[in-house]
Parts: C-alpha cells; structure tokens; sequence
C-alpha cells in the first residue's frame, strides 16, 4: 500500500498538467484519420455495387469489413479521448477481453481449466488496465509475463488435471499474454513523458506535445501498414513467405509495406517527439511487427482450422482478426520509444 | 419487478454466453413446437430460451429439474422469470408421469424446450436420449420437434462452477421433425439424437 501511495503521489502532479488530450496537431491527425477512414467506407459502398466481373466480390467484403471495424475502433477512441485518458485505458480493457475470449474459444481446453480462465477474465486482465491506468509501470510490465505465467500452470496443476498440461499452460498464457498484455501497451502510450533534444540549446527539454498525438501515430500507422500490405500483395506479390501458413502473404508484401509506411510516419512526424528519421524508424519497426503479428496469428488460426476468428462463431466481427497486428507492435513501440525518449 | 429482471436476465443470459444463433432449415414460428437440445450447462436452458426471438420467449417453457432450481431463493426467482416447468426428479409416479404434465401445461399454444439426455452431460460424447421424448410424440403427435445443438456452453459454465468465463457459444437450430407412423421407440430416439448431431459444425474445443 506504501508504495501505492508513492507512486501515487508521482502519478498526480503529470495528470494535472496534462488534463488537455489534444493539441492542434494531435486534432488535425484524429479529423485526417475519420475523414480517410469515412472515405473508404464510401468507396467500399460504391465496389459493392460494381459488377462482380470488375472486382472480385470476395476482396471487396474483406476490405468493407476492414474499413468498419477500424472505423468503429477509432470513434470509439476518439470519443473515449474526449473524456480522459482513463476511459481510454476501459475501452482497451473491453477490447482486450472481447479478443481473449475470441482466442480462448477457438482453443482446446479442457474442464480443469475453468477455474484458470476465470483468473484471466476477471483478475488479470482488469489488474493489467488498473496498472496501467495507475501507470504503475513497474509493476505492469511484469506481473502478466512473470507472476501470471508461474501462476497459470500452478492453478491448473491444483485442479489434478495432468492431460497436455503443457499444451494447455501455454495456450492459455499465451493468450493472455497477446491479447491482454501485448494490447495493453497501446493505452500505455498516454501515459509517457518524454523529452526531445534541443539543437539549438543542446540540451533535452520536455516534450511539449501530447501523448494522444503517439497513439495516433501509432495506430495509423498500424493500419497504413495493413492496408499498403495488403496492396503489395496484390499488385507486385511474387514470393509467398509460407503457402502453408498463409497463401496471400508474400516477402514483396513485408519489405514494400515496410518501406512504404516508414515514408508516411515520416509525414506523420509533426504530431511525435521523434526527429524525421526517428519517425520513419518507428514507422519501419511498427511495419514488421504487424507483419510479424498477422504471420503468427494465421499460423494459429491454421493450426485450429478456422479462417478467421470472425467465422469461428457466425455473425462476430472477429475483433482479433483486426487487431493481431496492433498487439505485436504495441509493446515493440512502447519500448522503444520510452527507451530513446523517457524522461525520468 | 418481471418487465425489469427478466429484460435483464435475457441480457446478462446473452453477454455471458456470446451466444450466436443460427436457424438452419428451420424458421423462427410461434407454432407449438418442442425444442430438443444437448445438454452440457446449467446454463443451456436459459441461454437457449434468451436466444430465441421475444415474440416466441413468450410461449415457451424450458422444462428444467426442480432440485437445482429450487435450490436457493435466486435461482427460484430466475427460473420463475423465464417460465420454467420444473420437474422434481424424485417424485415421478406412474399416475403423475412429467410427460402428462408438460402436455397439459403447454395446452395448445405453448412450445418446450427439453434436454432428452436426461441429466447434464459431462463426456464429450452425447449421451443416448432418453424415452420422454417420444412419448411426449406420441402423445402430442401434431407437436414439431425441433432439434438444437448447443456448442461451447459447457466450457461457459461446467458442473460445480460457480463463476461463469464469458466464451463465445453456439446454437444451431435445424428442421423440425416428427415422429413417423409406426417407428418404434429406439429408432425414433437414435433418429433424434442423430438430428441434433447434425447440427453440430466445427471441431472439438475441449480436449
């Protein structure tokens, strides 16, 4: 509790110098993003309507649903940002646990394990927001990876259940760890402070922009990166990475939406702390790793012999089809960032 | 109280289970009908019952065991909300027999939902039905049986659970059948089960 209290006390004085989210360009990026997002909706209407000989029915679908889905994440976000950040943090927390239960049902487990997945919805993944709404940053980076992994093959060894006690330990903290502690990383984002260097002083000053402006960037170029992937794939796709895996996703793809988005989070560098090559690199990384992420998510959904969590049960926006890549750059993102940039 | 809790319950029924329903050959209808399904939760009465659309919630009863329903004051104030029959398992006499009560308590506009495997079901194996259904067709043979599969609900909430993991479930709905003319009691009851087999899709998710 003592410690709680400190960290408190160090918490209060960055939350009241910060209660305003937004700043001119931070405003700018959110209205630029609605606008583009709310454009393709519109195209998306208007490729619905072509004759199937033009555009393949199939791709048009994907991509509407594509658009709605991110669509309906980045109002939500913008609304949630309107209140504070905390909010922010709840609408995480709400996704997180809609794409952990996705992953949990879409993976075996057997009746021992109830007791195991409770803990998960009900106690780590609120503890996990709570710290990172506390910014206890100590703490979040490692309760999930560390305590929650000794506990989980713990809990499940209590309940005497031995068959592929292995295979389901690692399930289910991976789960954990992907769609809860990965994710978490994102509304993380809000609470850094950071300091830039001065040229012309040559000294570090703190950052004067806002941390909403980071998570923008951020999310942007997550989708930029899907999206210019996507097309890669279609227009110069060559050399599929894996068939086995995944029969649309090519090298071209990776390197071409790589190069790419590190150009647009150049462009984007006015709403970061980063210099223009900090912005692109941060770009690139954030590229890879959402590339990264949709591999790996696809060689799960191959293992389990569903093609998208949104068809593993009829009628769901599958929220973790959508959201893959965004979990495997958050924390890569986070770090890096706290790491070039961290004030204290 | 009831136009404030049942609303309620449905909700709660809804979230908790992520349940998606699909009708397969088979159209929502008020027409009386009897619903047979898996029965793997405590919870499959009431999700199934939720998951159908309000109009139709209305004129049906899930016939539910009296010994767990009973149990506790919450659990009577639920089953009560979503109107189930409750048959106490101990006390069924040859004059009194559950199939003559559910027959005279649907009348002629109300549907049942029934669990013919008897008892919840904890193998991944479905269990051989039970002989209620077919004496409830061949009572009522105008009745439609309609077969529903219920998926992933047993990992929602197992047997001795208190806390109930929202997963995302599935109810299959598929076409109603009747029992033929002259088929005898084993083969109509295989019939039956077979029907709700099918409409299971997908793999196992418990190991």
């Amino acid at each position: 509790m003592f410690v709680l209290a400190l960290n408190f006390q160090n918490v209060v004085p960055a939350t009241a110098n910060s209660d305003q989210l937004f700043d001119f360009w931070t405003t700018l990026l959110m209205l630029a993003m609605l606008v583009v997002l709310a454009l393709l909706l519109l195209v998306g209407q208007f490729l619905k309507r072509q004759p199937e000989s033009v555009f393949d029915p199939a791709i048009v679908r994907t991509f509407n649903k594509r658009v709605v889905t991110w669509l309906t994440i980045c109002v939500l976000l913008v609304v949630s940002l309107l209140f504070n950040r905390t909010v922010t943090v709840v609408l995480f927390g709400l996704i997180s646990l809609w794409a952990l239960r996705e992953f949990i049902t879409m993976t075996p487990t057997r009746r021992g394990d109830h007791g195991t997945l409770a803990w998960l919805i009900f106690g780590f993944t609120p503890l996990q927001y709570i710290m990172v709404a506390m910014n206890l940053y100590d703490f979040y980076t490692i309760v999930i990876p560390v305590y929650a992994s000794l506990f989980i093959p713990a809990r499940i060894a209590f309940t005497g259940d031995h068959k592929r006690f292995l295979e389901r330990s690692a399930k289910i903290q991976f789960g954990l760890l992907i769609c809860v502690y990965a994710l978490s990383h994102t509304p993380a984002l809000l609470y850094l402070e950071l300091e830039t260097y001065d040229r012309v002083t040559q000294t570090k000053i703190p950052w004067t922009g806002k941390t909403a402006g980071l998570l923008f960037f951020f999310i942007v170029i997550v989708q930029v990166s899907d999206m210019l992937h996507f097309v890669w794939d279609r227009l110069a796709g060559k050399h599929v990475i894996a068939p086995g895996i995944n029969t649309t996703k090519t090298w071209e793809g990776v390197i071409g939406s790589a190069c790419c988005t590190a150009l647009v989070g150049i462009l984007l560098q006015f709403v970061t702390p980063f210099t223009w090559y900090g912005a692109g690199f941060m770009a690139l990384i954030i590229s890879v790793m959402a590339s990264s992420g949709s591999m790996t998510m696809s060689a799960i959904k191959r293992d389990r012999g569903v093609r998208d969590y949104g068809t593993l049960v009829q009628g769901h926006a599958g929220v973790l089809d959508r959201i893959d890549s965004m979990c495997f750059a958050a924390p890569i993102f986070f770090h890096a960032t706290r790491f070039f940039l961290n004030a204290n | 109280m009831k136009q404030v809790t049942v609303p309620f319950l449905v909700m709660l029924a809804k979230v908790l289970s992520g349940a998606t329903v699909r009708w397969v050959d088979c159209e929502p209808d008020t027409c009386q009908r009897v619903y047979f399904a898996n029965h793997t939760s405590h919870l499959d009465a009431l999700v199934l019952w939720a998951s159908l659309p309000k109009p139709i919630r209305a004129l049906t009863r899930p016939v539910a065991a009296a010994d767990y329903w009973e149990g506790g004051p919450v659990r009577r104030y639920m089953a009560k909300s979503f109107n189930a029959l409750l048959i106490d398992r101990t006390k069924i006499k040859v004059h009194n027999s559950p199939i003559d009560m559910m027959i005279r308590s649907i009348g002629d506009t109300e549907s049942l939902i029934v669990f013919p495997e008897g008892g919840r079901n904890h193998q991944p194996e479905m269990k051989p039905f039970k002989s209620g259904l077919f004496y409830l067709a061949k009572k009522r043979p105008d009745l439609e049986l309609v077969p529903v599969y219920i998926d992933n609900l047993n990992r929602v909430m197992p047997k001795g659970q208190f806390l109930p993991v929202p997963l995302l479930s599935c109810i299959s709905i598929g076409a109603p059948m009747w029992l033929e003319s002259g088929e005898k009691k084993v083969s109509f009851l295989k019939r039956a089960r077979q029907a709700v087999l099918d409409m299971k899709d997908g793999s196992d998710n418990e190991f």
